[in-house]
């Protein structure tokens, strides 16, 4: 049976269909409905959200120690939270077989950065597959487990965005059952202490020997010869790209695996044409291996080392062809995404950027978008869990170095899970007065509504132990009186949580509770809060089109001639009615 | 190459470009036609811009559709329409939907919404306007919206051979069968 799948589906269905029976991930775009579609086949495959990419791969780890073929799923910089246990995870080797996928995003679609982890695979020394396609997504999946056995080496599928998220036709097969290897103590494999390590380091370099063999050979690293004059080496999403340029005439090397490289098949392939181009997304990945080996190629000094590639963009770079195109000259506006009408956040973020002499340390979820006009009230994003922690050591240098400035750290529930509980620890410990603000909106919002462990759920739908945020804080050592919840879309609590707290010369924590307005809500959220459908409305006649409310941001206010709240995107969160200084704004119940 | 066809529908979070392009592949691949369809998640439901990519043939390669390659474009939205353009083959066609969703700068009176959209458009490519909106309100359910621009669609394609209604029966929500096929037969007409 054939169906259209998109990359992820291909890969979760792949897993199934290998026997596989622990899967364990964070969310992360473009890899989350890997796991989010895993979950139909729970009834085989356990499965869960990690707190964080590290914890996921670690408990891959166990499972493939424990003789269970495993997988852990993760964006491109999840890998780099992962690394540690990565790196020495290629010494030890698996027992069940295992997979890591790592979901690339070129051209930064919804990521803050597009690091190219092939290089890992490199660095780490595990053998990589690069499908181009849905049906080579779960065959790779598939083979990526019988290659870690076969190997002994854990496994790097490399997707991208494009192979993640595009859908093409699929082959289904059947589940071939995986029965667990019997467990069987083994000390000199498993404790890397330095005097095994000297040993697994001598082992792995016999088996990047080995690997390298495989792929010269492997079926999935065979040339494609038609015409002697131009020949392409490609791999992943990029093959699609270049055969559908360089078309019927030009020779391929399309390469499924990427690590160890296939140098005996390239020089090969390289010897029987006249001119030959590496077409690769970001990195002079397989550039740099041909370069290294003396093998001389066109790639990287023609194609764009950075941002996704397309028909276009190599068409042009390799035979100067432009596409006619059908311009106008009208533009269209932007459309950036913002918080949503109702949002929790907004009235937070309304509240915050009213404080003056603050400097605001953000972090990564849909509260990022709080750094966009007309709230602007967030001064730097850098990584999953770092505003604490960069908080911290900004409060700390200016206090030491006598400025007057104060910190105010941003936080989502599952961003402090994920790696901001060890930055609040660091604030903690070492004596700083950055206020860490923890937005518990009760879900995982910006991929789309994944549990965590502050929800009460699991992936699989299980009742959960929920952790307790401020009972957490206080065991890390807040204070009970440096502790404050509020609800952030009452503007007056808040205002005297953020002012207070301010105040302080010692660590506090605001938690800002209330459920992201687009969440399932359980039975608990309605049970602690007031999700009643309620609206606002503009009383035209009080209003002096002063624009405060149309300063919240929200989507649900319109300014033209008169202002306005569009009654059916309206929620009733009543931010707006609080900030209106001429009372012309009421709710509606 | 010039066998693979592409096709683009494009609009903002929420208004069932999904839901139609998931339609429209599949049955194209029931039809027998390789078939690969990319979208952008991430950031949609928080009122960005939607697209979804279609190309189909016999042998398709890459999953998108490059400037200037589209054969037909359907924008539920008229700005999108602008965005999308040169998309467009010089003779391909486009299906726009007559209906304005104003993104936050122009809700905040930052930009303006472009005017005369159509009348620029209009002379550029061969184009089908209409209020799709508002016939799937006449039928009686305005979410079906999304079935008219797909009827309109279908119709601009022109592919023989694949029996849609059906394809929208296995589709569609239980119970909502018959409203969108009225939708979809009543896009149709309006191309």
């Amino acid at each position: 049976m054939r169906q259209l799948m998109t990359g992820n589906e291909a890969v979760a269905r792949g897993a199934y269909e290998a026997g596989l029976t622990f899967a364990s991930a964070y969310p992360g775009t473009p890899s989350t409905e890997i796991l989010e579609n895993i979950v139909q086949y729970k009834e085989d495959i356990y499965c869960e959200w990690a707190p964080n990419e590290k914890v996921a791969l670690e408990a891959a780890i166990g499972a493939s120690i424990a003789g269970a073929r495993s997988m852990a799923a993760m964006k491109h910089v999840g890998v780099n939270v992962a690394a540690d246990p990565l790196f020495t995870f290629a010494y030890t080797g698996v027992t069940g077989g295992f997979v890591l996928v790592s979901a690339d995003d070129p051209g930064m679609h919804s990521s803050q950065n597009e690091q190219d982890n092939r290089n890992y695979a490199t660095a780490a020394r595990v053998l990589m597959l690069e499908p181009s396609n849905s049906q080579e997504a779960k065959d790779f999946m598939k083979l990526g487990l019988e290659l870690s056995e076969q190997f002994d080496t854990p496994v790097m599928l490399r997707m991208t965005t494009r192979i993640c998220h595009s859908k093409s036709l699929v082959e289904l097969a059947d589940r071939v059952e995986k029965t667990l290897v019997p467990y069987e103590k083994k000390i000199n494999k498993y404790v890397a202490t330095p005097a095994n390590g000297k040993v697994m380091r001598r082992k792995l370099i016999d088996r990047l020997k080995a690997m390298e063999e495989y792929s010269n050979t492997a079926a999935i690293n065979a040339a494609e010869y038609n015409g002697t004059k131009i020949g392409v080496i490609s791999s992943g999403v990029a093959y699609q790209y270049a055969r559908e340029v360089f078309g019927e005439d030009a020779s391929y090397l399309k390469l499924g695996m990427t690590f160890p490289m296939p140098m005996e098949a390239i020089r090969e392939f390289a010897s029987k044409v006249e001119k030959l181009y590496v077409i690769e997304e970001m990195d002079p990945y397989i550039e740099n291996h041909l370069k290294m080996a003396g093998i001389e190629c066109i790639g990287k000094e023609i194609i764009p080392e950075m941002d996704e590639l397309n028909t276009d963009i190599v068409r042009k770079a390799v035979f100067g062809i432009s596409t006619e195109t059908v311009t106008a000259e009208k533009e269209a506006v932007v459309r950036p995404p913002t918080l949503c009408a109702g949002c929790p956040h907004r009235g937070f973020f309304y509240s915050l950027r009213k404080k003056r002499d603050i400097i605001i340390t953000g972090d990564i979820g849909c509260y990022t978008l709080g750094s966009a006009a007309p709230l602007s009230a967030m001064d730097t994003c850098i990584c999953m869990g770092g505003s604490i922690s960069a908080g911290h050591g900004a409060a700390q240098a200016l206090k030491k170095n006598g400025s007057d400035l104060k910190v105010v750290a941003v936080i989502g529930d599952s961003t402090f899970f994920h790696t901001g509980i060890n930055s609040l620890m660091d604030v903690v410990y070492n004596k700083s007065n950055c206020v860490s603000v923890i937005l518990d909106n009760r879900i995982t919002g910006m991929t789309g509504h994944q549990e965590n462990p502050g929800t009460g759920f699991t992936l699989m739908g299980d009742p959960a132990t929920e952790v307790d945020i401020p009972m957490l804080c206080k065991a890390i050592g807040v204070k009970g009186d440096n502790i404050y919840i509020v609800n952030p879309l009452d503007l007056k609590e808040t205002d005297a949580a953020l002012t207070d707290a301010l105040s302080k010369d010692e660590p506090t924590v605001i938690i800002a509770k209330w459920p992201c307005i687009l969440k399932k809500f359980s039975d608990k959220d309605k049970e602690e809060f007031d999700l009643s459908r309620k609206w606002c409305e503009i009383d035209q006649e009080k209003c002096r089109k002063c624009k405060a409310c149309v300063k919240t941001g929200c989507p649900a206010i319109f300014s033209g001639a008169q202002i306005t709240i569009d009654k059916e995107a309206c929620t009733g969160c009543s931010v707006c009615r609080q900030v209106c200084p001429f009372d012309a704004i009421q709710e509606v119940k | 190459m010039s066998e693979v066809k592409n096709i683009l529908l494009v609009g903002v979070g929420g208004q069932g470009t999904i839901l139609a392009s998931k339609i429209l592949s599949e049955g194209l691949s029931q039809a027998g036609y390789d078939v690969k369809m990319s979208e952008i998640h991430g950031m949609s439901q928080r009122g960005g811009n939607v697209s979804t990519q279609i190309r189909f043939g016999e042998k398709v390669y890459s999953p998108i559709v490059g400037k200037g390659e589209a054969d037909v474009i359907v924008a539920f939205e008229k700005m999108e329409a602008l965005r999308w353009i040169e998309y467009l083959k010089k003779d391909g066609r486009m299906v726009i939907n007559d209906f304005e969703i104003p993104s936050v700068p122009i809700q905040q009176g930052i930009a303006k919404y472009p005017e005369g959209i159509l009348d620029e458009l209009v002379h550029k490519a061969r184009i089908s306007v209409f209020k799709a909106g508002d016939i799937a309100a006449e039928l009686g359910n305005s979410k079906t919206m999304n079935i008219v621009l797909l009827g309109a669609l279908i119709k601009a394609m022109d592919i023989p051979g694949i029996d849609w209604e059906e394809v929208i029966r296995a589709n569609v929500k239980k119970g909502f069968e018959e409203i969108n096929i009225k939708a979809f037969r009543a896009g149709a007409e309006q191309v």
